[in-house]
């Protein structure tokens, strides 16, 4: 490289990068990761409508995603899976707006298409050898399928040590939702316990599912707030009341989430 | 000293000094975050001592695994010319490129219970995925480029006429190679075979896809370290700076090794 090409590069590298069209509004929305596929629509719905608007996002489980944000990570909005990671932002003094519910969801049991384990009811769960994925405790899901399982055993259809049994056929605790659907996809888990709107289209080609009754099943709330060290609060805001109007309830029910009212 | 000399030395002096910032100041703030005391506790956690021992068992297992198939690999590459060389050579470089969860993804495919083998495994009655074996696996496959490298390198030093001479005195390939060329290219091979080691050590991505995460049979100290951040961060922190302990250990041990027999050159003149 010659000299006058380095000073060049120089100058490149010191002037400011060219500005985007001026009303652009780059947002980034930190979401757990089973809102993947209903906040990547509800996005580009929004971004159609409002001129100049451009979303970055973030998915992962919800406490991870707390904990980036927490360190200082530039998010504009938060979307949980439970309001425990948004309780702990809340007091930290994170939030510029208190949460509010935006969607609920249920829990699936989802087996592969073949069924290598013949789960055909709740109850086979228990069986030995039964090769069974859940998200690990400390993400929501994870509390929540451990919830559901606690609820069965009190039932005297699956018997006491229901719960015990099928966490013995525990083979892996994934980190996060998605994957627990990727090993069940895969065919190499015999069963996983997932949100209802985790099981999109293409799963539900490859998978069964197996409905958990209403009394067994922990119902998932979803909080949503917009961060205080936004820089884009209005663009932010726009995108919780697109959630919250009618159509973009709607739009989540669509992927399987339920409505934030009951 | 003209202007320009003396900008060339403090863009140096600035490019060495950021460069060791970015990979010092994380060490630094990990070993300031957690007190000596509460260390110790964190680590004397039943889930965290099975993680250390899985962390432990499942790479000296894959580092075995690495020296014992791997070694072939180095020699074929090092001493012989062939077609498609170039593309072998490039194969075993790509796990440490690739990233790890494409790798783990890969081994599903290959070794999953309706992957490519995995079907004939798993009609032997061999399932691989969730077991400690595929953490091993998972680690050997990531690692074995790191050992294969080295000892490629230690092989190709040493000198033709050594093997020569052995061959005249009608020793034959297997006894030469024991015999003369292994002795020889011994510190770049054990070099290697550390090296591959740390890499095991810290493997996750490959492990998490493919070998699941349980505490005890899957769950080795990275993934540990993973699933703690979502919960307890201090705990994160104690497993992070165990780890960094351990390798950076493991990485100046390397270092006092003389590497390859350019290193007992080097060693030779340092002594005259």
């Amino acid at each position: 490289m010659g000299r006058r090409q380095f000073a060049l590069l120089g100058l490149a590298l010191l002037s400011p990068p060219r500005t985007a069209p001026a009303q652009a509004e780059p947002i980034a929305i930190f979401a757990a990761a089973s809102l993947k596929d209903a906040f990547t629509e509800a996005g580009a719905v929004v971004a159609q409508r409002r001129p100049g608007f451009e979303v970055r996002f973030n998915f992962a489980g919800s406490q991870q995603l707390a904990l980036q944000i927490d360190q200082g990570a530039e998010a504009d909005l938060f979307a949980a899976a439970d309001d425990r990671s948004m309780r702990t932002l809340g007091e930290k003094g994170l939030l510029a707006d208190p949460a509010v519910i935006f969607a609920r969801n249920r829990l699936v049991v989802i087996v592969p298409a073949a069924n290598p384990g013949r789960v055909d009811r709740l109850s086979d769960l228990a069986k030995t050898g039964l090769k069974l994925v859940l998200a690990a405790a400390a993400v929501p899901v994870g509390r929540y399928s451990r919830e559901a399982l606690d609820r069965m055993a009190g039932a005297d259809e699956f018997g006491p040590d229901f719960a015990a049994r099928v966490l013995r056929n525990v083979v892996s605790q994934e980190d996060n939702v998605k994957a627990v659907v990727a090993k069940v996809q895969l065919g190499e888990a015999d069963a996983g316990i997932v949100y209802v709107s985790d099981v999109t289209a293409p799963v539900r080609r490859v998978v069964r599912q197996l409905a958990i009754p209403d009394p067994y099943n922990p119902i998932a709330t979803y909080p949503v707030a917009v961060l205080a060290r936004s820089t884009h609060k209005p663009a932010a805001r726009a995108f919780v009341d697109f959630l919250l109007s009618a159509e973009g309830q709607q739009l989540l029910e669509r992927h399987g989430l339920l409505p934030a009212a009951p | 000293m003209t202007w320009r000399v003396l900008l060339a030395r403090l863009a140096t002096a600035l490019a060495i000094t950021l460069c060791l910032g970015l990979i010092g100041l994380p060490l630094v703030a990990l070993l300031l975050r957690v007190p000596a005391a509460t260390l110790l506790v964190r680590l004397a956690d039943p889930l965290v001592l099975a993680a250390i021992r899985l962390s432990l068992v499942t790479s000296l297992a894959a580092a075995g695994l690495i020296v014992l198939l791997g070694t072939p690999v180095a020699w074929l590459l090092a001493t012989r010319d062939f077609r498609g060389k170039r593309v072998m050579e490039a194969v075993i470089d790509l796990p440490m490129v690739l990233p790890p969860t494409a790798a783990g993804v890969g081994l599903l495919l290959a070794f999953g219970r309706t992957g490519l083998a995995g079907r004939a495994l798993a009609s032997l009655g061999i399932s691989l995925p969730f077991s400690t074996a595929a953490v091993v696996m998972a680690e050997a496959f990531v690692a074995l480029p790191f050992f294969v490298g080295a000892a490629a390198a230690g092989f190709r030093e040493v000198e033709p006429r050594y093997l020569d001479a052995a061959a005249t005195l009608r020793a034959s390939p297997g006894t030469t190679f024991f015999r003369v060329m292994l002795p020889l290219a011994l510190p770049s091979v054990i070099a290697g075979a550390t090296m591959s080691w740390a890499r095991a050590l810290g493997e996750f991505g490959a492990t998490i896809t493919f070998a699941g995460n349980l505490p005890g049979v899957t769950q080795t100290m990275p993934l540990a370290v993973y699933i703690a951040l979502e919960t307890d961060l201090d705990a994160a922190v104690a497993l992070s700076v165990l780890l960094v302990v351990l390798s950076l250990t493991v990485l100046v041990a390397v270092r006092a090794l003389p590497l390859g027999p350019a290193g007992l050159r080097r060693a030779h003149r340092d002594a005259r």
